[in-house]
């Protein structure tokens, strides 16, 4: 076949064209049927938040830390270099940086408090990621989509709270026993609490919630003023950590 | 033109291999840390950011500071410096594609580095120094490569490249501003969340671009035929005197403002840089050199006889650069993330395969840098000839 010069490159031109084309193709034929059906059980919210009573949480106690990192194959990396953490303990005054509790020595300076993602109203993590892997849905809950984070860190830098772990290797041998119904991660990405989506989807409420004996962590609806939370932030006196810096933290602690 | 890099002296093939040896070594840890993880430097949970974004930081400067050669050459026709705009141009060159080489290592899924494409996110800086650097490596190629290829077929250079040539100057500054942004908007990383960053940056870029430059020059005038003119080196030696003034001028700004307001959040950041945190010290002597290079620099570019001296000059160029290099690089990103927001401190120190693979970037840009200016100074010649 003799293909004249000028007729190749139209055609591959044409060709090249189509491709840029082929996206918009959906507006001819768009499935209208949604791609998955809701848990008519699923528990709805339209401002998810948590308190934590740091009265009735016990010092020695894990239980909360322990059903998280279960239920979210969490691995132990065994090394605090490459260790990752949902939610942990922390001194009190560590928590609470600057407020001086170590100078009067209160008793409370040492106390461990449970810290976890902070679910921040105004999150700087979701405003420095490069790629929206890491985003606000619309009640709240900041959550991390893993096969689109880069690992650039950039969300570990911008979040104020420490709340973010990098898979700094793979993290699936280090996980003691794999939970079927939940995700493993791949070594560069970011994770954190995701406020157990995946629980709230089935009507369950997060699993430190549940696991806590004391029930010392309460979880509902900030928005709906006759929910557990909206009472009790009203009825004590709540704080936030460093909500100097206007992230609006949702998880509140009661004094 | 390229054939140009074809036909060498010795050593300039000696360089290149050199060079290649370097890129091979740092490709072979990288395919390592590709296989193991990130996990493989001495970044950690609390450190997140180490070696790799301090060079890719650095850099930056050094790239945008091919501004203080093409502005006062195409703005103010200042004639001396037209045999080394090239030189700056070239320059900047080789550094953008260290930079972006630097952030592409960084990542721990470098596979998906192009989601940054395909997902454009406006509110994050990354997206924006992704832009501008990206633009900024192709108005120099093209700009260098058009008008080096004019005089090499001795007609003035096409009328298209002037406002390319005129675009490139605030660009330059834009790159190195949006650099600073990564650092200067987090909140709660008190060492970096500060308005002098930007100008600071640029401070210690236009010292220590143009310090490299005239090693550059000094070096070619040694082993090429090469000659950019004294003229033009005292000229850029200038530029380094006041440059490095400011940039020393900034950093004083930044400390009395820290330690004078008597904040703790931040001045613990500085009392772990000078003196350490604890027992944690590592980073102290690293300061301290850099502030001592600074001044052995100072006191040389400051007096006009020492500065005419080359030998003199170059040792303060030599100490201008690797002052800001410590300066700039891991002075400035290690400490944002010590302590840590929980008061921890925690220690960094890279490991072998991160020196390594840091080392072959840095050949890879050297690499690019030693056959664009093989080109650049083989057109010069024939030219002369």
């Amino acid at each position: 076949m003799n293909l004249a010069r000028r007729v190749f490159l139209k055609a591959t031109g044409l060709f090249l064209l189509s491709l840029g084309l082929k996206p918009s193709g959906g507006v001819l034929a768009k499935n209208e049927s949604p791609n998955f059906l809701a848990n008519p059980q699923a528990l709805k919210g339209r401002r998810w938040a948590m308190a934590i009573d740091l009265k009735k949480c016990k010092p020695d106690c894990q239980d909360c830390i322990i059903a998280c990192h279960w239920a979210h194959n969490v691995p132990s990396m065994g090394n605090p270099k490459d260790e990752i953490k949902w939610i942990w303990r922390e001194p009190l005054a560590k928590a609470f940086p600057g407020q001086g509790l170590e100078s009067v020595n209160s008793p409370w300076a040492n106390k461990p408090v449970i810290v976890l993602c902070n679910h921040c109203a105004n999150p700087p993590c979701v405003r420095v990621c490069p790629t929206q892997a890491t985003f606000q849905r619309e009640d709240g809950v900041v959550m991390m989509d893993y096969h689109r984070c880069i690992g650039c860190r950039f969300c570990v830098a911008g979040c104020p709270f420490g709340a973010r772990s990098m898979n700094y290797r793979d993290p699936r041998p280090f996980i003691k026993k794999i939970n079927p119904n939940f995700p493993t991660r791949t070594k560069g990405v970011v994770e954190k609490c995701n406020f157990c989506v995946e629980r709230l989807a089935e009507g369950l409420l997060p699993a430190c919630v549940v696991a806590c004996p004391e029930k010392a962590i309460i979880f509902g609806d900030l928005k709906d003023p006759q929910s557990e939370i909206s009472q009790i932030l009203r009825a004590r006196f709540p704080i936030r950590r460093r909500p100097e810096l206007g992230t609006q933290p949702q998880v509140y602690y009661l004094t | 033109m390229l054939e140009k890099a074809f036909h060498g002296s010795r050593s300039y093939w000696f360089l290149i291999t050199l060079l290649l040896l370097g890129i091979v070594i740092g490709f072979f840890f990288y395919l390592k840390q590709l296989d193991y993880g990130l996990g493989i430097t001495g970044m950690s949970r609390d450190v997140t950011w180490g070696l790799y974004i301090a060079q890719f930081t650095f850099l930056v400067g050094v790239a945008a500071s091919a501004v203080m050669v093409v502005l006062p050459y195409y703005l103010h026709n200042y004639k001396v410096f037209g045999r080394i705009t090239i030189l700056g141009e070239f320059l900047a060159v080789s550094a953008v594609i260290m930079c972006l080489s630097f952030v592409l290592v960084d990542l721990g899924q470098p596979a998906r580095a192009f989601n940054v494409l395909l997902y454009p996110t406006p509110s994050s800086i990354l997206f924006w120094d992704m832009v501008v650097l990206s633009g900024y490596l192709l108005l120099n190629i093209i700009i260098g490569w058009t008008v080096l290829g004019a005089e090499k077929k001795m007609v003035t250079p096409p009328k298209w490249v002037k406002p390319l040539i005129y675009l490139s100057i605030p660009w330059a500054i834009s790159i190195h501003t949006v650099t600073a942004f990564i650092y200067a908007g987090l909140p709660g990383r008190s060492f970096w969340l500060t308005a002098i960053m930007a100008p600071r940056f640029l401070g210690s870029a236009f010292a220590s671009g143009p310090a490299l430059l005239i090693l550059f020059c000094l070096i070619l005038r040694k082993y090429t035929r090469f000659d950019p003119g004294k003229e033009a080196i005292q000229a850029l030696a200038k530029i380094v005197t006041y440059a490095l003034i400011a940039s020393i001028f900034f950093v004083a700004m930044e400390i009395f403002t820290v330690f004078y307001s008597q904040i703790p959040e931040h001045k613990q950041h500085f009392i772990f840089l000078f003196a350490g945190l604890e027992e944690h010290r590592f980073l102290v002597p690293w300061m301290w050199s850099a502030v001592f290079l600074a001044a052995l620099a100072l006191l040389i570019l400051l007096y006009p006889p020492f500065r005419q001296k080359e030998n003199l000059l170059a040792t303060a160029c030599a100490a201008v650069f690797s002052s800001l290099w410590i300066e700039k690089g891991l002075g400035l990103v290690i400490p944002g993330f010590i302590p840590n927001p929980l008061e921890k401190v925690t220690e960094y120190h890279p490991t072998g395969p991160e020196i390594a693979i840091t080392i072959g970037v840095w050949a890879l840009g050297l690499l690019i840098l030693s056959i664009l200016y093989k080109i650049a100074i083989t057109v010069k010649q024939e030219l002369e000839s």
